[in-house]
């Protein structure tokens, strides 16, 4: 680099830029915050959701699938599961989640293997409710297909 | 330095410049035995992907994946604090504030961290957040944050002892840019970790959150670490001006800042975000690369530079392997899908896993392995550098896993864009599903499966160079 381009200048780009860009990014960030109740229907957000994401959460779901595009990619996406296996209806996303969970693990010889979870009807039907919730965000109109 | 010298009956190592730098080296050895531990643990994932049913029972997929990810994460974190160990003294001039709180945090460090995959292993899932008490403060079960919450609370402590005695060593010493920014990037390694604990109940800002920690780690505050070390090495194996070194890192981590943070907004593209995110997003971290790539012509101008020859070859490889290997993997596999129009079709297929696997081992593994192939002669007492047969073996070590890693990153990529033509493109009705599409992956999960095997030989081969010179302690 030319001697006219002093380290002096150099730090002060980095100072100056990291602390203007990450000023930036708080404040969209904090914008975001306030838009996003119009788009993730938080108004939707019932306990059972919550439990749900509990019930996600402790049996390591992501590990497997993803969910919105995020998580591992072994197993399928499950943020628009709701219509794809539930055609947008709460009680069929029920029965479907009901007796899919329940016949896991498939035991189909080289077919990928999930697990059985033990779950009670209970924690299904809250299961299948946050599946509802993450559904029904409206997340930019991804993904492409139904297939996910 | 002649003769055998004691010091509070202690030997001395005149291989190194301060002798508490000797604290790194557990942390070294450490973070290779974890780092032995991923790879197995790919390796049984990579056959899952195609052999479904294989160790069904056994080891699921979900928790090989966590191992697999969470010994990547924890080991690249021994590698961390064993690197400021070795050269926080050396650039401060002066002994390291605690030695002893050093050791003792490696202890805690590493008896949390086994306990923790043992935990993920010896029991499921769902009894592990049981017995950790995650109903009271749940914060399991995240991707890549699956520690139980006590674990991420003991993660807290030891970076907190750890900078504490790192900061203390620097306010004592001298206050170089290379000490200055890598405690910078360390700093914000442990405040974005914090986000960890936030894990509210609506899943759009669980999700918006969970990037502070996982993005603004390692496209923002790791590349302070990456920058630092590679100045420090550049310095000691080239011989340049420390001035021109420095004012490159300045430029360097200023691009990857300005770039990086704005960049975030390439994971909120499909989050409940507002749709401005998939402009600032898109424009931003299309910058990504950029410094990246100055990090490329700076380690190649640098070693064409250089003013003394550095006996360590090996460790001149691994300098000028991290910048090109992290260019290619963050910087140009990260470019290949970060455009909003590009991303909606390739986000979550396995082009984000081909990207994910070259830029960790490129920017991450290999920067580590830098420190670690300066560090370790010196550490073990052996000298500037291993003797040339060592550094033979090592630098097969260091092609194998390379060019396996490009392998694995290539076969992956055919798998996604295969994947982005069957399931993602066509309407609905007419795409495949995923389960058929994975069938049709299956030729390149095998093949990446052999590239892994390749990979797996070549860290062998890397780790039996520590086998070559035997010699622990200078004694004449």
């Amino acid at each position: 680099m030319s001697e006219t381009f002093t380290k002096s200048m150099a730090r002060n780009i980095y100072y100056g830029g990291s602390m203007f860009f990450l000023l930036l990014f708080l404040a969209l960030t904090l914008h975001t915050t306030k838009e996003m109740p119009k788009s993730d229907h938080r108004e939707n957000l019932t306990e059972a959701v919550e439990r749900g994401k509990g019930i996600w959460e402790v049996n390591n779901c992501i590990g497997c699938h993803t969910l919105v595009g995020e998580g591992a990619y072994f197993a399928p996406e499950l943020g628009n599961v709701f219509y794809r296996r539930g055609a947008g209806d709460l009680d069929t996303f029920k029965g479907f989640m009901n007796g899919w969970m329940s016949v896991q693990p498939l035991g189909i010889p080289g077919r990928r293997q999930m697990p059985q979870f033990n779950l009670t009807e209970q924690q299904v039907n809250d299961l299948a409710e946050f599946l509802k919730f993450t559904a029904e965000m409206d997340v930019n109109g991804w993904p492409p297909n139904i297939e996910g | 330095m002649a003769g055998h010298q004691t010091l509070k009956g202690k030997d001395i190592m005149d291989t190194l410049k301060f002798q508490s730098q000797v604290v790194a080296k557990p942390y070294f050895i450490f973070a290779l035995v974890l780092f032995v531990g991923q790879i197995l643990f790919g390796l049984v994932m990579g056959l899952q992907y195609v052999m479904g049913d294989f160790l069904g029972g056994v080891l699921p997929f979900n928790v090989a994946r966590m191992v697999h990810t969470n010994l990547l994460i924890v080991w690249l974190l021994f590698g961390f604090m064993g690197a400021a160990y070795f050269l926080v003294p050396e650039e401060a001039e002066t002994e390291l504030y605690s030695p002893k709180l050093a050791i003792l945090l490696f202890w805690v460090f590493a008896a949390a961290g086994t306990l923790t995959i043992l935990g993920y292993l010896l029991v499921p899932y769902s009894t592990l957040a049981q017995i950790t008490g995650n109903e009271y403060f749940p914060t399991m079960g995240r991707e890549f944050l699956e520690q139980p919450t006590i674990t991420k609370i003991g993660i807290v402590i030891v970076c907190l002892g750890f900078l504490f005695n790192i900061g203390m060593t620097i306010l004592r010493g001298r206050k170089t840019v290379i000490n200055m920014v890598l405690i910078t990037g360390l700093i914000g390694l442990a405040v974005f970790f914090l986000f960890s604990f936030y894990n509210p109940a609506n899943i759009a800002l669980d999700k918006l959150f969970w990037w502070f920690v996982v993005h603004l780690w390692v496209e923002g505050v790791w590349e302070l670490i990456m920058g630092a070390i590679l100045a420090f090495i550049l310095i000691k194996i080239t011989g340049v001006d420390r001035e021109i070194i420095e004012k490159w890192l300045y430029v360097i981590i200023a691009m990857a800042l300005i770039s990086g943070l704005l960049g975030t907004g390439h994971h909120f593209f499909w989050l409940a975000t507002p749709g401005y995110w998939q402009w600032i997003g898109s424009v931003f971290s299309a910058l990504e690369p950029l410094p990246f790539f100055a990090m490329v012509l700076y380690a190649f101008n640098m070693v064409n530079n250089r003013r003394r020859d550095h006996p360590n070859k090996a460790a001149t490889l691994w300098a000028l392997g991290t910048a090109v290997m992290a260019f290619l993997g963050a910087g140009v596999w990260g470019f290949l899908h970060t455009l909003a129009p590009v991303n909606f079709y390739t986000h979550g297929t396995q082009i984000t896993a081909a990207h994910g696997h070259m830029a960790f081992y490129g920017a991450y593994v290999m920067i580590v392995l830098t420190i670690i192939s300066y560090a370790m002669p010196k550490l073990r007492g052996i000298g500037e550098a291993s003797s040339k047969k060592a550094q033979v073996v090592e630098m097969w070590g260091f092609w194998l896993m390379t060019v396996a890693m490009v392998f694995i990153t290539l076969f992956l990529t055919g798998a996604g864009i295969l994947q982005v033509w069957l399931q993602r493109i066509p309407e609905s009705g007419e795409a495949l599903s995923f389960m058929e599409t994975q069938d049709k992956l299956a030729i390149f999960y095998w093949a990446r499966e052999l590239a892994g095997v390749i990979f797996m030989i070549g860290l062998i081969t890397y780790l039996a160079n520590f086998l070559v010179d035997k010699k622990e302690t200078v004694k004449s």
